[in-house]
């Protein structure tokens, strides 16, 4: 079974690869890269005006399965990822029960192998229930299929917990992926502290709560020689704390997601729960320096931490809603707004939501070249749209950006070789 | 009717109400001060609906409703589904269902009052959310300083203690800033955050409660709740009395016919002393009277039809 894009604009930053052809798609791998292949029928998609990069992968998203199905499932979760362009997804672990075991990590990438529109590599929990106590099984998780720890949603208070777990998760030179949070500092907070969370009477998250977390991870990655990745990333202070310590040498990966590089705590319809998230929108300074981070690659890669909820629990008073928002059917369409107001190179954009993310995860794709697993994402740079979430494929609907008018989005979406999604 | 009226079919805050609203409600209380009102409300029913304890507030709007003819149904947060864990969105259509011509809430979360008003399609009036407004309060404040001077415009006002988490001091500085005055805010600086300089207006920050009183006009006292001092916002009650309480002393260095005002409940020998709190110069039990008259200038204004 094969596939050939016709007359696409080759996109892979990795391999500096950007020029007019066609890819050839044998089995679940590219078999050559041309400028012209003569060929025409069934397995031939018309790629004339459309970008064909490696495809999307998204380093941070919740499939909410098991536990929270009336939310999303991995079979939603994935449709959703496919729509918007994503052929692989990292689900993290705070399901419930808790990914924080072999049993737990194989079932889940069983049942996305069944149901998943795109790949699902799970993320188990650094500790067990990620509470923070006992370092949970993460060699077994490993053999299970898991390609990185976290207990996100909650970080490792403890920092004694955390350099135990970086240390122990380097002989298998597999990233921990941090929620940098002091939980004392940022006790009772709902949005962002600063003037606008003063106005509406809202207990704030300051900044420092990420960023002194940043400062402890960083020292502890250094001294361990073991791999942090800083999920989230959100202000000023964490961009220059990762900036500095990557310039020493150590190992620091980062991700920012798409609301903060595009809102500001200014942005918030006021009370409206669909702009509440953790860490929360920050300030306007806070979200140039990210931007900032992310062309200078500081922040490698762009992650959605798509985070569905019911619409009933969005529905409620600010202070009580549940943090998050879905994220992957406009991840592409933001970081192309950035590109488009000149801010990042698409070569970074690629790079960060693609290259960046295959490389610091050790995960396949990420890449055009021939013999690499042929996951890719066609998309067409300059289509105008109106987001609708009533019409995503996502089971949940709680985002900021309903009814923004985007440019650019995924036109096919194939994994291993299979269209999995096509408008 | 004026188009005005239109503008908001709410009163959820004072942010963003225009300077015009705020001088016809309280034109609005001063007639109803020297004349027995209308019954404009008559026939109407009033949700009261209390998500936290309160009895001043509850009972002035009760009694603001009734004296215009409307009937009052009370609902409080211990005597309800509330505890039951329904939401609060559940709880609402559940009794507008019931016929309600508008709706009064209190609730602990800031922004409840405009969640209810946004699902809901009668007026809606905001009695106290979390540590975002009270705006009957600051309107029956501003209501209370012009029975004793001639405008605001010019006054200093100072006001004295947790800031941080007071929606008395938010509607209040929104308030008096826009009609004119000097607020000052002071309180120790762990409930006086630095972002309230920026909220326009003229507003002074000082944690020295000396520089606040020097030559004030009116000198609002709050609350201050000892759990705050649990979460070490500040180390003793004693230190807090020994830098802030509003003493006969300290007083003196305002001006002398200084006003002295509370919004309740008060804490004597806290953060207010006895004898200043029933000094000649507080005018403390008038705004209780005066919060019946601000309620129903806003009750008649959203349910009344608009004829006075």
């Amino acid at each position: 079974m094969s596939l050939i894009l016709k007359n696409g604009r080759l996109f892979d930053p990795g391999r500096g690869l950007d020029r007019m052809g066609d890819v050839v798609i044998e089995g679940d791998r590219i078999q050559d890269l041309g400028p012209e292949i003569a060929a025409a029928g069934p397995g031939v998609l018309d790629c004339a005006g459309l970008v064909v990069a490696p495809g999307l992968i998204d380093l941070h998203v919740h499939l909410r399965e098991p536990g929270y199905e009336y939310k999303e499932t991995i079979e939603t979760g994935t449709r959703a990822a496919a729509a918007g362009g994503f052929t692989a997804v990292c689900a993290m672990p705070n399901t419930r029960p808790v990914n924080d075991n072999a049993g737990a990590t194989a079932y889940l990438a069983q049942r996305a192998r069944e149901l998943g529109h795109a790949r699902v590599y799970p993320i188990g929990a650094i500790t067990e229930g990620s509470q923070g106590e006992r370092m949970a099984g993460l060699g077994a998780m490993r053999e299970a299929g898991a390609v990185g720890f976290s207990d996100d949603g909650r970080p490792v208070m403890n920092a004694q917990m955390l350099r135990r777990a970086l240390e122990y998760a380097s002989m298998f030179s597999m990233p921990v992926i941090e929620h940098a949070e002091d939980l004392h500092l940022s006790a009772g907070g709902s949005m962002h502290a600063g003037a606008v969370a003063l106005r509406l009477g809202l207990r704030g998250i300051s900044a420092a709560s990420e960023s002194t977390l940043v400062a402890r991870d960083l020292l502890l990655a250094e001294e361990s020689g073991a791999h942090i990745h800083i999920a989230h990333l959100s202000t000023a202070a964490s961009v220059r704390l990762v900036r500095e310590a990557k310039a020493r040498g150590v190992r620091a990966t980062a991700e920012v997601t798409p609301h903060h590089f595009t809102l500001c705590d200014e942005d918030m319809t006021p009370y409206d729960a669909n702009f509440k998230m953790n860490p929360p929108l920050r300030s306007a300074a806070d979200r140039e320096a990210v931007i900032g981070g992310l062309a200078d690659g500081t922040i490698d890669a762009i992650a959605t931490d798509h985070a569905p909820h019911a619409a009933h629990e969005k529905q409620q008073e600010f202070d009580r809603a549940p943090f998050g928002i879905i994220g992957l059917e406009t991840a592409l369409a933001l970081g192309l707004e950035l590109v488009e107001a000149g801010r990042i190179t698409l070569a970074r954009l690629v790079d960060a939501m693609s290259c960046a993310p295959a490389r610091i995860f050790h995960l396949p794709g990420g890449s055009l070249a021939a013999g690499a697993v042929a996951d890719l994402t066609v998309f067409a740079p300059g289509e105008d749209w109106i987001y609708d979430p009533a019409h995503g494929h996502s089971k949940s609907r709680n985002t900021p950006f309903a009814n923004r008018a985007m440019r650019g989005r995924a036109r096919h979406t194939i994994v291993g070789g299979r269209v999995v999604f096509s408008r | 009717m004026p188009a005005a009226f239109e503008l908001d079919r709410h009163l959820l805050g004072i942010e963003g109400m225009p300077l015009a609203r705020i001088e016809r409600l309280l034109a609005l209380a001063a007639k109803f001060q020297k004349r027995s009102p209308p019954r404009s409300l008559s026939g109407k029913r009033l949700l009261v609906l209390f998500y936290e304890a309160s009895t001043r507030t509850r009972t002035s709007f009760e009694v603001a409703a009734r004296r215009l003819g409307a009937e009052t149904v009370s609902v409080t947060a211990s005597a309800s589904s509330i505890e039951k864990g329904e939401s609060l969105l559940d709880t609402v259509y559940t009794l507008r269902a019931m016929v309600i011509d508008g709706i009064v809430v209190r609730h602990a979360s800031s922004g409840a009052p405009r969640l209810v008003a946004d699902h809901v399609d009668v007026p809606v009036v905001n009695a106290g959310d979390g540590m975002h407004e009270h705006p009957t309060q600051a309107l029956l404040d501003g209501f209370t300083i012009l029975r004793h001077r001639p405008a605001i415009a010019g006054l200093k006002v100072a006001i004295i203690g947790d800031i941080l988490h007071s929606r008395v001091a938010r509607s209040n500085l929104l308030l008096l800033s826009q009609l004119g005055a000097e607020v000052r805010l002071c309180g120790p600086r762990t409930l006086l955050p630095v972002e309230f300089a920026a909220y326009g207006g003229a507003v002074v920050l000082t944690c020295d409660l000396e520089e606040a009183l020097t030559g004030a006009d009116v000198v609002m006292v709050l609350r201050i709740q000892m759990e705050r001092m649990r979460e070490s916002f500040f180390p003793s009650e004693a230190e807090y009395v020994a830098r802030y309480s509003v003493t006969r002393e300290r007083l003196r260095a305002a001006r002398p016919e200084a006003l002295v005002m509370h919004p309740g409940p008060m804490i004597r020998g806290v953060e207010i002393s006895a004898e200043v709190a029933d000094s000649p110069q507080s005018v403390i039990r008038e705004q209780v009277e005066n919060g019946v008259l601000i309620r129903m200038a806003v009750l008649h204004e959203l349910l009344g039809g608009g004829s006075a």
